[in-house]
């Protein structure tokens, strides 16, 4: 298997067959916060691609740290470190540099430290032991299966929200039964194997 | 000797990323106009709605961008609408306060002759508390009259600072705690609700355009349009339109004959003691 095949095969696995939403449960709360209207799903699930493939380019880098000292054990207390200071620096990087861009991620930043998908696709990096092409593809293409999960469950939502059905359905039951019949449809990449 | 080394290590990281953090936060300082964190005080950030614009820090940036006019909050009143004048460096004149009216008398009750008075039920009904799901019943609603208050208090949940409640099957309106946002008015499926100055008293609290003799057979309350009122106004502020009597606030000067006159004993008025009402007659025939 060639090192262009591996990352193919990290790509194709981190959107559809390992969807981070779908499969691996990670990130419940704004799949199911967030995931009212199209477009601010759309909105939430760029910022989480964006801010996924940096914290993926950091943890590495930390975690090729903490391999030196022999702290793997520190992990998850670092990367929760480096995320939610890199989410605060890229709010006010944009703020100031790209006003357009954090007007449409503005209020779904803060909410993204809190995402565990982050913390979540920095730890497999970790375990996987990824370098850092791949750790980064990993980390923008999670982002991206996260997109597509928001997306697709948002659409969804906005027509399940306008059905006719029992008053103890309404609003969240529904959309938990919708997430998983999606959610089952997603089972069916598992096993999906390119090469 | 370890644990030492894992404490430094992460002390040092976080230590790294505060200062970069810090030094960030100068680097990308945006300068925001001061102006703004003072106009959005200046407001009651009950973010009801009432101004049109979506919350108070949203009517805060359309005003400094100069896009809304000051004095549209209704919960801030005169005092909010200084403020932003004074911030904004321009003159303003005293704001009229507006509440909220709920015109329907309906309320049920029991007169003297042990007769029920109030909005007629044409049936019970047993389905969703909510006023839009009774108003879509066969029929014009659960109500005889197609105009009355429903009393399922759409417009209570929709007011967020408690000043309806539904009293004897009819909503009620508490001027001194409403604001004028008029949630309440959208949230009503019979448009029952309207503005009106807080400082007028004589009000008409009926909407019924019906004919006489139906609004006499669906509220012993209604306004049947007899005219009696027109007819004794000494400043022609009273008309009949449409079987309903309506004021023109700009001619009324609050002198309760109306009221003291309407069969219906509909209209609110100032005065209420016999007496009073006397020595109104009395003057109004000494002028005529």
């Amino acid at each position: 298997m060639t090192y262009g095949q591996v990352l193919l095969g990290i790509l194709i696995s981190a959107v559809l067959s390992e969807n981070f939403i779908l499969v691996k449960f990670y990130g419940i709360c704004p799949f199911m916060g967030v995931s009212k209207k199209i477009d601010t799903a759309l909105g939430m699930g760029m910022a989480v691609t964006f801010v996924m493939a940096l914290a993926s380019a950091a943890c590495y880098a930390v975690n090729l740290l903490l391999i030196r000292l022999e702290l793997q054990y520190m992990q998850t207390v670092a990367f929760i470190l480096v995320i939610a200071s890199i989410v605060q620096v890229v709010e006010m990087f944009l703020k100031k540099m790209v006003p357009a861009l954090y007007k449409a991620l503005g209020i779904f930043l803060p909410l993204i430290t809190t995402n565990c998908a982050v913390l979540g696709v920095a730890l497999v990096n970790a375990q996987q032991e990824y370098d850092f092409l791949q750790s980064v593809i990993n980390g923008a293409c999670g982002g991206l299966g996260f997109t597509l999960a928001i997306v697709l469950f948002a659409s969804v939502r906005e027509r399940v929200d306008k059905a006719d059905c029992p008053q103890c359905f309404r609003g969240y039951p529904l959309a938990l039964i919708a997430a998983g019949l999606i959610a089952l449809a997603f089972m069916g990449f598992s096993g999906l194997k390119i090469f | 000797m370890e644990i030492l080394i894992a404490v430094g290590i992460l002390g040092g990281l976080g230590l790294i990323f505060g200062l970069v953090l810090g030094a960030a936060s100068k680097m990308f300082y945006v300068e925001t106009d001061p102006r703004l964190e003072l106009l959005s005080d200046a407001l009651p950030g009950a973010n009801c709605g009432g101004c049109g614009y979506a919350g108070c820090a949203g009517y805060a940036e359309a005003v400094l961008a100069g896009e809304a006019e000051i004095g549209l909050c209704g919960a801030g009143g005169n005092e909010s609408a200084k403020a932003m004048a004074a911030i904004m460096g321009v003159e303003i004149g005293e704001q009229t306060r507006r509440v909220a009216l709920v015109r329907c008398s309906g309320y049920l009750g029991v007169d003297e002759s042990g007769k029920v008075t109030g909005a007629r039920r044409k049936a019970e009904y047993e389905g969703f508390k909510d006023c839009l799901a009774a108003s879509k019943v066969g029929g014009n609603g659960v109500l005889a009259c197609k105009f009355g208050c429903l009393g399922y208090g759409n417009c209570v949940k929709a007011c967020q600072y408690d000043a309806i409640t539904v009293v004897d099957g009819v909503a009620k309106v508490d001027s001194e705690k409403c604001v004028g946002c008029m949630a309440c008015a959208t949230a009503c499926p019979r448009n029952l609700i309207i503005p009106v100055a807080y400082d007028k008293h004589v009000i008409i609290a009926c909407a019924s355009h019906a004919k006489g003799a139906v609004t006499v057979r669906g509220c012993s309350q209604g306004c049947i349009g007899c005219g009696i009122c027109t007819k004794i106004c000494p400043h022609a502020a009273i008309t009949v339109e449409k079987n309903l009597a309506v004021i023109d606030y700009d001619k009324c000067t609050e002198c309760g004959l109306c009221a003291a006159v309407c069969p219906k004993k509909l209209i609110a008025s100032p005065v209420d003691t016999p007496e009073e009402i006397l020595a109104i007659v009395r003057a109004s025939m000494k002028n005529k």
